[in-house]
C-alpha cells in the first residue's frame, strides 16, 4: 500500500493538481480577510454612484466576523474546484488501463481503494488548514477572532462536509466508467441534500447543515443541534467507503 | 507439474459466446504459443486467467491454486503484458519498476539491481526520461520488463510482437525463451513464425474453441505429406508434362504442383527420358501458415 500510496502522491504532484489547489487555497485564504479590508474603500469609492441611485451608505464596521462570512462564502467554491480535479483519479485509470499491471502483479484492490481515498482526504485536510490558518492569522492581526464563537466547531464542521462530499465521490467512482459519471453522480447527491434542507424538518439530519459555519459563528445557532446532521455525515461516509471497496473489488478494469 | 489448467471455460458477452469448452493446460517451463485470429477469444482468456473477467462456466486454476474474478490471489504468481500497455505517463521507466518491485514487496536493494539488469535486457538502460514521451514499441519493452520484474512463475504476454520492428521482435522472442528456464510461458499471437521460433506447445483458438492443440511436431505432423512443386523452363514442355501426368495442378506460367509425393519418380524418371529443361523442384515445407488456414476453413 505504501507504494501506491507514494505512486498517488507522484501522480498529485506531477501533474500538477497540487500546485493549482495549493495556488487556490492560498488566494483563497489571503482574499477572505483582504476583501474585509477592502470594504471601507471600496464602499467609499462607490458611494457617489450609489448616491445617485438612491442609497445612502452609511458607515460600515469591519471585523473579523466580515472576513469569516468570505471564507465561509469561498471554501465551497474551494471544495468545488478540488472535487473537480480529482474527480477523474479513478476513471482516467480504468480508461487508460494503467491499473491492470498494478492489480495482475497482485496487489488487492482495497488498498488502491483506500490510498487513493487517503490522498484526497489528506489533501483536502491539508489544504483547508492552509485557507483556514491563513485567514485566521490575518484575522487575529487586524481584528480579533474572540468575537466569534464555536470558530473551531464551525471550521472542523465545514471540513467533515469536505470529507463527506470526496467519500461520495470515491463511492461514485468505483461504480462509474468516466469522470463525468462522477461528477454527475457526486453533485447530483449533493444538489439533492441541498434541496431536501429547504424542509425545516429534515435539514437538522442533512450533512448539509454543516456547511451553516456562519450561524455557529454569530451565535444564532446551538452547536447542539448540529449532531445529528454529524452522525449522519459520519455513517454516509463510512457507508460509501465500505461500498466503494465492494463495488470495486468486482469491477471491471 | 501443471502452471495453468484451464477446464471447460465458457465466456458470453450479452449475446455472443466469445469462449466454448476451452480447455487446455500448460505444464512448468514451457513456452506455450495461444494461436488465433484477431477476435477470436486470446485476449479474453488470458483476462479470465488473470481474474480481470468473470467467466459464464469452467474452472482455472494458476500454480495449483483456483482463480476468482476481482481480488485474485493467483496474480501474484503471474506477470502479466497486456496488447497495448499502457503505464503512469508521468514516471520514468526506473521510477515505474521501482513501484512495481515495491507492490511485490521485494527489498530495496534487490529492486534497484533488478532495475538496471531488465532495463539492460528490454534496452531502455539509456531512456530515462518520462514514458509520456515513449513510442509503442518502447511501452512494449517497458511492459515486458515489469512482467518479468517480480519474477513470476507464469508470464502471460498477449501478442507481445504485433508493436515491434524485425529487430525488437527478434529481441523480445530471445527474452522469452531464455526466461522459460525460470519461468513459464503463455503467449498470444497470429504471426505464425514467432510460433514456429519458440513455442513448445500450441493451441489454435477459432471461433472461441480450441480446434488444434499439442506439441509443435506433433501439430506439424497432423498436417498431410509437404508438396512438390516444380518448375520447367519452356511452356510447351509445361504442357507436354501435364497432359502427360493429369493429377499435376498447374500453379503459376511454367509452374506444376504435386501433392502426392508417392509419384515423384514416376515424374523425375520421365523428365530424364524425354530431357525436358527444368529450372526448379522444390519440396514444400508444411507451414503453420498452410495448417492455420486450414484450421480456420479458408
Amino acid at each position: 500500500m505504501r507504494a501506491f500510496l507514494r505512486k498517488e502522491w507522484m501522480e498529485f504532484c506531477r501533474t500538477g493538481r497540487l500546485l493549482i489547489l495549493l495556488l487556490i487555497f492560498t488566494l483563497f485564504g489571503i482574499m477572505n480577510p483582504a476583501l474585509a479590508k477592502l470594504t471601507p474603500w471600496l464602499m467609499e469609492t462607490l458611494s457617489e454612484s450609489l448616491v445617485d441611485t438612491g442609497l445612502v451608505p452609511t458607515a460600515v464596521t469591519i471585523d473579523a466576523m466580515t472576513s469569516w462570512a468570505q471564507f465561509y462564502k469561498n471554501i465551497p467554491v474551494g471544495l468545488i474546484i478540488f472535487i473537480l480535479i480529482s474527480s477523474g483519479g479513478f476513471t482516467a485509470e480504468y480508461q487508460k488501463g494503467t491499473l491492470i499491471p498494478v492489480v495482475t502483479k497482485g496487489l488487492s484492490r482495497r488498498k488502491i481503494v483506500l490510498a487513493k481515498a487517503l490522498v484526497m482526504f489528506a489533501t483536502w485536510t491539508a489544504l483547508y488548514l492552509l485557507c483556514f490558518g491563513i485567514t485566521y492569522g490575518y484575522n487575529a492581526y487586524f481584528w480579533d477572532n474572540g468575537i466569534a464563537s464555536d470558530l473551531l466547531l464551525a471550521a472542523v464542521l465545514t471540513w467533515l462536509f469536505g470529507v463527506w462530499v470526496i467519500a461520495l465521490l470515491v463511492f461514485f467512482s468505483a461504480i462509474a466508467q468516466s469522470g463525468t459519471q462522477v461528477l454527475l453522480g457526486t453533485g447530483g447527491v449533493v444538489m439533492g441534500g441541498y434541496i431536501l434542507s429547504m424542509f425545516p424538518k429534515l435539514s437538522t439530519f442533512l450533512p448539509v447543515k454543516l456547511m451553516d459555519g456562519m450561524s455557529l459563528l454569530q451565535g444564532a445557532d446551538n452547536p447542539d443541534h448540529y449532531s445529528a446532521s454529524i452522525a449522519v455525515a459520519g455513517l454516509m461516509i463510512l457507508l460509501c467507503m465500505v461500498l466503494a471497496v465492494v463495488f470495486f473489488d468486482r469491477k471491471r478494469l | 507439474m501443471e502452471m495453468l489448467t484451464l477446464s471447460h471455460i465458457e465466456k458470453r458477452f450479452g449475446e455472443k459466446q466469445v469462449l466454448r469448452d476451452v480447455s487446455f493446460s500448460v505444464p512448468e517451463h514451457t513456452v506455450f504459443g495461444f494461436v488465433g485470429q484477431n477476435g477470436a477469444g486470446k485476449t479474453t482468456a488470458m483476462k479470465l486467467i488473470l481474474g480481470l473477467l468473470a467467466s459464464d462456466g469452467g474452472e482455472i486454476s494458476v500454480n495449483g491454486m483456483k482463480v476468482h474474478y476481482g481480488n485474485s490471489a493467483t496474480n501474484q504468481f503471474v506477470g502479466y503484458l497486456p496488447d497495448v500497455p499502457e503505464f503512469y505517463s508521468y514516471m520514468t521507466p526506473t521510477e515505474y519498476l521501482r513501484f512495481c518491485g515495491e507492490i511485490n514487496g521485494m527489498p530495496a536493494k534487490e529492486i534497484k539491481v533488478r532495475c538496471e539488469e531488465l532495463l539492460c535486457l528490454v534496452g531502455l538502460e539509456k531512456d530515462n526520461r518520462r514514458i509520456k514521451g515513449f513510442s509503442r514499441g518502447m511501452k512494449q519493452r517497458l511492459g515486458i520488463a515489469q512482467a518479468l520484474f517480480g519474477r513470476p512463475k507464469l508470464l502471460i504476454c498477449d501478442e507481445p510482437t504485433s508493436a515491434l520492428d524485425p529487430s525488437g521482435r527478434k529481441e523480445l522472442l530471445d527474452i522469452l525463451v531464455n526466461a522459460k528456464e525460470q519461468t513459464t510461458v503463455l503467449f498470444s499471437t497470429h504471426i505464425l513464425s514467432d510460433v514456429e521460433h519458440i513455442c513448445d506447445e500450441i493451441a489454435f483458438l477459432h471461433n472461441g474453441r480450441i480446434v488444434l492443440q499439442g506439441s509443435l511436431e506433433e501439430v506439424r505432423t497432423i498436417k498431410k505429406t509437404a508438396a512438390t512443386e516444380l518448375e520447367l523452363e519452356r511452356s510447351e514442355d509445361t504442357q507436354t508434362l501435364s497432359s502427360a501426368f493429369p493429377h499435376l495442378i498447374s500453379t503459376g506460367r511454367n509452374t506444376l504442383l504435386l501433392e502426392d509425393a508417392e509419384r515423384l519418380p514416376d515424374i523425375l524418371y520421365y523428365l530424364a527420358d524425354k530431357r525436358l529443361p527444368v529450372l526448379r523442384i522444390e519440396r514444400q515445407e508444411a507451414s503453420l501458415e498452410e495448417l492455420f488456414m486450414e484450421v480456420v476453413g479458408k
